[in-house]
């Protein structure tokens, strides 16, 4: 992956397939000291501890068309390889919150990039589940709940053009004022 | 800044639209492979790239949709058009920039872009 934001995009497909209806992504960080986490939950179906035990490994996957799941081991070796560290919680009937926490100022920090990109693909093709993100600069923050968007467009869906290009906008405009 | 105003100004201006969309039965389905194999290929772009293309075009007979891995990650990224009746064509290492073709040549006018397919492997 050539940059963090995809590696959510990757990551958010685990909650769908996981029956979730609601997932959360957190992006925080804190400037001053280097530190940036990532963090993508979800009430999907959840995991037994021998599943997380097991997902980190990269042989390891319940899908039966390939032998391979990488998608959480990249997620890690992206947090792991900046000397930060990687959890998964889960519970069964509950859900999953995976998180990857980064030390900005290595040399091998990868660079967050597009996360507008990201919310949008997956509101695009998921409009009927709902999704938060959290994007947070020091003691600044925004927050996009698709549920408040819902309540307002009245069964209009979140991914009709129009409203995805609004969501986008949305989304940028309030990011780039958090930096800076 | 972007308000709730503005969404409620969509949401109007939509609502008598919405209708004529799920009217339209001959129903085009592109799915996007969406698996880690196919958004490290570059699947994220390809899919906005068709979202765009169909939103600019207002073809309201197509959904854009997402599928996990296929089992030829080789080729990702992987777009799948199912038609009406049936039929399937398949897209392999798909970019932004063939999408406007795939949409023009396929989606509007009928015309599968071989040269994009797995067949032309």
């Amino acid at each position: 992956m050539q940059e963090l934001s995809l590696n959510v995009l990757d990551i958010a497909q685990n909650s769908i397939r996981a029956g979730a209806d609601l997932i959360t992504i957190r992006v925080e960080e804190r400037t001053a000291d280097h530190f940036m986490e990532i963090s993508v939950s979800d009430n999907g179906c959840g995991m037994s501890e021998e599943q997380v035990a097991r997902v980190k490994d990269p042989f390891f996957t319940t899908r039966t068309t390939r032998k391979v799941g990488l998608g959480v081991p990249l997620f890690r070796m992206s947090a792991e390889s900046t000397g930060g560290s990687f959890d998964i919680e889960s519970k069964l009937g509950v859900g999953t919150t995976t998180t990857a926490r980064y030390f900005t100022d290595h040399l091998d920090m990868l660079p967050l990039g597009d996360m507008t990109a990201t919310m949008t693909s997956l509101i695009s093709v998921n409009p009927d589940l709902d999704f938060i993100y959290v994007r947070s600069v020091d003691d600044q923050s925004f927050t996009l709940d698709t549920r408040e968007l819902r309540a307002v467009l009245e069964g209009v869906p979140l991914n009709t053009p129009d409203v995805l290009i609004f969501i986008r906008d949305m989304i940028d405009e309030n990011t780039a004022a958090l930096t800076v | 800044m972007k308000s709730l105003e503005e969404l409620k100004a969509i949401r109007d201006k939509m609502k008598n639209t919405v209708n004529i969309r799920e009217e339209n039965s001959d129903k085009i389905r592109v799915v996007v492979g969406m698996a880690t194999c196919g958004i490290a290929a570059g699947a994220r772009p390809v899919l906005s790239a068709f979202t765009e293309e169909v939103a600019k075009r207002n073809l309201g007979n197509v959904t854009v949709s997402q599928t996990g891995c296929i089992g030829i990650c080789q080729y990702e990224p992987v777009v799948e058009v199912y038609e009406a009746d049936g039929s399937k064509t398949t897209y392999i290492k798909m970019t932004a920039d063939k999408v406007a073709k795939v949409v023009t040549d396929h989606l509007v006018n009928g015309n599968v872009v071989k040269e994009y397919t797995v067949a032309n492997m």
